[in-house]
């Protein structure tokens, strides 16, 4: 019976995992060396914040893999040799396969900082780095201050987590402007207000240096390149983005460039052997995603899709119309199309801002057709299958503006702003 | 009670000075327990509410009321009283005796039986009892007096907890409303209209057939006849609840129209009880006793009404038109409608266990049925009406609804009893199931199953097994609190009354990935 191995039990090896036991009797085998069971790594801010329990993040219950025939081995893959199928592992087990997928995710970026591997130095991606926050941030008299380097969204998320457990937290932030390289100028800006308000210290465009050790090894400050300060700290979080997670590939016969080179079918230069999710970097970006995406979204997507490749049904990966979602501590974000931190040659942002200062959306169409390209909302659920089907019927933006309230998905009785909305782009544009 | 309490070293001073308000408010309760005589009932009884409100109040005030609008479920597992720990099982074991006490042991809280007056905790009640209803207190007015006190300091507390979210405020506005005016004064106000030529039962107009399990009981239904029409028209009222009302209701809006707005039991819950949904299991094992249990307790009280209704009617058509032979047949046809009905037009998206689930219990409840005709009448089925009312009544409504479905809040849950053990869910989610515009809708593909919306669900409905899918959640459980709309970080979740088709959407594929795998994948 051909065997299936995938090397990362995360959302993209999962999914590829229970849609090839749905398409087919092969025998399957996840490894990871994080943890034995799959679980939502976008939810271990939770369990640090004490929303839920660590078992709460695990999707599924540990008998669904037996019943499923999903055979698990927990271990570290230190070298693939695809000539023989063969994976060895860092305790010398060995392991063949037929067809592998590798699906390793991602791994926080560290740029060479002074320091940077000191204890109480850590990202926050993996389930040991959870661990880790747990050890040497378990309340604010073990650590006493926190500072957080990168002003992404795993940033912030570290940002509110320590928060909860009232840790102070300094958050240097690169970019003049919280991830606005990615978001428009007005969502961007209310978010450094938001952030602020919420009590943390938020420094925009600053760098770090290094990041200074105690006599026992352990962080104890860091410096700030432009200022030179010295901020004392017990912990600091480097959230300054992710990068395929492939180091153990890098000798092997499998293409990689700074994550392992698919096609559009998610294949690698050797046969049977396929990349999906963080790791995976397609030889060209597809429509204007990135080659490297790694986004919950698409890993789950991409999952689907190989699974159907293996299976005897050979696609490409070809994913629809961009969405994605986030939360900035209590402000709920959702796009769906393109909108850019800045507006494209042809494009125009249309902005508007409630006076709470908690809610907003931005909307992108082009100047010459009025086509709707995309949307941005902060603290307004937007109904995910309107705005597909729009983009899709490729509606211009009067037509999105005035059923705005059709795709509208907060919660019944709230306050709706749509018309509100819809006289701001009236007059914003000197429509009728 | 007071069940929301924090672990102490996490409480800011102004907490401390709440808690110790409250703690107060309950020692004097206690002190009444033990006999203490107070000089004035009344100013005591006023004091010790007032501080336990007063304590909720400003626990509340300090723990929302100085921080952003957002959700406020940190350090929840973190705290002993909502995790199981030490003040869990403490509050657990105590509200358990307290209610194996007011059920079983009603003179331990002072009581006075055959015309002796009340003493202990009861007597302290008795001011407020003569003022309202003008008699003194029983232990049932204690127990409503505490209950609506606790519906209405938590209930509050929810406001604030959630006064970003005007569904959840309105919802609670909603079950202190109902608590206050239906369960609690509008009976005892009506208490003072009986006279020695009028009487009318204690009857609480939301609480309905068969949650309301005694309603036909032949004392109610003869103080219903003989109070003429007010009393036929309460009686009438009590039938078209349970048969028009309810599942009119339920098809416009789900269950949750009765569940989380205007229920005595999922007020509780949902106020006093909200620190506690957590707790509940979401296994696929608890789902399975779920189904039996609570569908057996409505093939009970199904059983055991229609008996005790049959033991008190007549013979002889030409005395009264509702013989026990016609009472026996309409049940029977009444039963067999919705069987049928069910079978010929939702039989495919019946899942096979409920399939034979229903078959199963169709035929007990006609094999039942034709035992009678094998019996002489005097007594039904293969037991006494008699002792299937007094089994019921112990088993269902005292140990399961009170000791078990409130007193291990705890340690099981906050919606123990109306997940396993309501008929009246049973019933209405059923309704839901089969036919109600109801859904959660799940949002496309944006689901990141973090699992915020499965661990914070009271039912233990596993949601995002659902949201995760990109199917929408039609579950004869969901009580539609919508706190999992609440608490989901990403939007994924609504809320929504819409039209029955499509409303059972499963996916394979989820919105956002090739138009094409999509449509081939998910054709239907």
């Amino acid at each position: 019976m051909e065997h299936i191995v995938i090397i990362g039990n995360g959302i993209s090896g999962v999914t590829a995992a229970r849609h090839i036991r749905k398409l087919s009797d092969k025998k399957i085998t996840i490894v990871s060396a994080e943890t034995d069971y799959f679980f939502a790594r976008t939810a271990l801010m939770y369990v640090y914040m004490g929303h839920m329990k660590f078992e709460h993040t695990q999707p599924y219950e540990n008998w669904f893999w037996k019943k499923n025939r999903i055979e698990l081995k927990k271990g570290y893959v230190k070298t693939i040799e695809t000539k023989s199928k063969t994976l060895h592992f860092a305790d010398g087990d060995m392991l063949q396969y037929d067809t592998l997928v590798i699906a390793t995710g991602s791994k926080p970026n560290k740029f060479g900082w002074p320091g940077q591997d000191l204890d109480g130095v850590m990202g926050m991606y993996h389930k040991q780095d959870l661990d880790n926050l747990e050890k040497y941030a378990p309340n604010n008299k073990v650590c006493k201050h926190a500072v957080i380097v990168g002003g992404g969204l795993i940033g912030i998320e570290l940002a509110e987590m320590l928060n909860s457990r009232n840790i102070p937290v300094t958050f240097l932030v690169r970019e003049d402007s919280f991830w606005d390289i990615v978001l428009p100028e007005g969502e961007s800006k209310m978010i450094n207000r938001h952030i602020k308000n919420h009590h943390i210290d938020l420094r925009l465009g600053v760098n770090l240096k290094e990041i200074i050790a105690d006599e026992n090894g352990k962080a104890k400050g860091v410096v700030v390149a432009e200022t030179g300060e010295i901020i004392d700290c017990d912990v600091v979080g480097l959230t300054a983005g992710v990068s395929p997670n492939i180091d153990f590939i890098k000798d092997s016969d499998i293409e990689t460039g700074r994550g392992v080179k698919v096609n559009r079918f998610l294949e690698t230069n050797i046969p049977d052997v396929y990349a999906i999710g963080d790791c995976a970097e397609q030889h060209e970006a597809i429509g204007q995603r990135r080659p490297i995406e790694a986004v919950w979204y698409t890993g789950r997507m991409m999952g689907e899709t190989v699974a159907q490749t293996i299976c005897g049904n050979r696609i490409e990966h070809k994913p629809g119309h961009w969405y994605n979602s986030a939360k900035f501590l209590d402000i709920e974000y959702q796009t769906y199309g393109w909108v850019f931190a800045k507006p494209g040659e042809n494009e125009i942002h249309f902005h508007w801002k409630h006076e709470d200062d908690t809610k907003c959306i931005t909307v992108c169409f082009d100047k010459n057709t009025n086509e709707f390209l995309g949307v941005n909302t902060l603290g307004i659920r937007m109904r995910h299958e309107t705005f597909d089907k729009w983009l899709t019927e490729k509606r211009d933006v009067d037509y999105v503006m005035n059923h705005l309230s059709e795709a509208n998905f907060d919660p019944e009785f709230y306050k709706q702003y749509e018309t509100e909305i819809l006289l701001s782009f009236n007059n914003q544009f000197q429509k009728a | 009670m007071s069940l929301a309490k924090p672990d102490a070293n996490d409480l800011s001073s102004k907490q401390k000075v709440a808690v110790a308000s409250g703690v107060v408010g309950l020692f004097i309760l206690i002190l009444a327990l033990f006999n203490t005589d107070f000089i004035n009932n009344g100013l005591f009884l006023t004091t010790s509410l007032g501080l336990i409100f007063l304590g909720t109040i400003l626990f509340a005030n300090d723990a929302y009321l100085s921080k952003l609008l957002g959700i406020k479920n940190d350090g929840v597992w973190f705290k002993s009283i909502s995790s199981r720990g030490t003040l869990g099982w403490i509050s657990g074991i105590a509200l358990t005796l307290f209610y194996i006490v007011l059920y079983f042991y009603p003179n331990l809280l002072g009581l006075g039986g055959n015309s002796a007056s009340n003493t202990g905790l009861v007597s302290l009640f008795d001011p407020l009892s003569k003022l309202l209803n003008g008699n003194p207190a029983s232990q049932w007015f204690v127990y409503g007096s505490l209950y609506t006190v606790a519906i209405l300091a938590f209930g509050y507390k929810f406001i604030l907890k959630y006064r970003h979210n005007k569904y959840q405020q309105l919802r609670t506005f909603s079950v202190m409303f109902f608590q206050l005016g239906f369960a609690f004064l509008i009976p005892e106000f009506m208490a003072r209209l009986n006279s020695d030529t009028f009487k009318l039962p204690y009857y609480d107009l939301k609480n309905m057939w068969p949650l309301n399990y005694y309603n036909f009981e032949q004392y109610r239904i003869d103080d219903f006849i003989n109070a003429g029409n007010i009393g036929m028209a309460l009686l009438f009222f009590g039938i078209v609840s349970i048969f028009v009302i309810s599942p009119f209701l339920t098809y416009k809006y789900g269950k949750r129209w009765y569940c989380s707005w205007v229920c005595g039991c999922g007020g509780l819950a949902e106020t006093a009880g909200d620190s506690f949904r957590q707790l509940s299991s979401k296994k696929l094992s608890a789902w399975k006793l779920e189904r039996w249990l609570v569908h057996t307790v409505l093939v009970f009280v199904v059983l055991m009404t229609t008996s005790v209704i049959y033991t008190y009617l007549g013979y002889d058509p030409d005395k009264y038109w509702l013989t026990k032979g016609v009472f026996l047949a309409l049940v029977g046809a009444l039963l067999t409608l919705v069987f049928a009905v069910v079978m010929i037009f939702k039989r495919n998206e019946l899942g096979k266990d409920a399939r034979y689930g229903a078959i199963g219990y169709f035929v007990i409840i006609m094999a039942l049925f034709s035992m009678h005709y094998f019996s002489n009448g005097s007594n039904l089925f293969l037991f006494e009406a008699e002792t299937l009312r007094s089994t019921y009544g112990f088993m269902i409504g005292a140990i399961f609804s009170g000791v078990v479905g409130t007193g291990f809040y705890p340690i099981l849950g906050n919606r123990v009893w109306c997940r396993f053990g309501c008929p009246m869910a049973a019933i209405l989610g059923f309704q839901q199931r089969m036919f109600s515009r109801f859904r959660i809708t799940t949002n496309g593909g944006q689901c990141i199953s973090c699992g915020n919306c499965s661990t914070y669900c009271e039912m233990g409905i596993d949601v995002r097994a659902y949201a995760q899918k990109g199917e929408n959640i039609v579950r004869s459980s969901c009580v539609g609190c919508g706190i999992c709309a609440a608490v989901c970080p990403r939007g994924v979740l609504k809320l929504e009354n819409d039209s029955m088709q499509g409303r059972i959407n499963p996916n394979e594929i989820l919105l956002g990935n090739d138009v094409d795998l999509m449509d081939l994948v998910n054709k239907k």
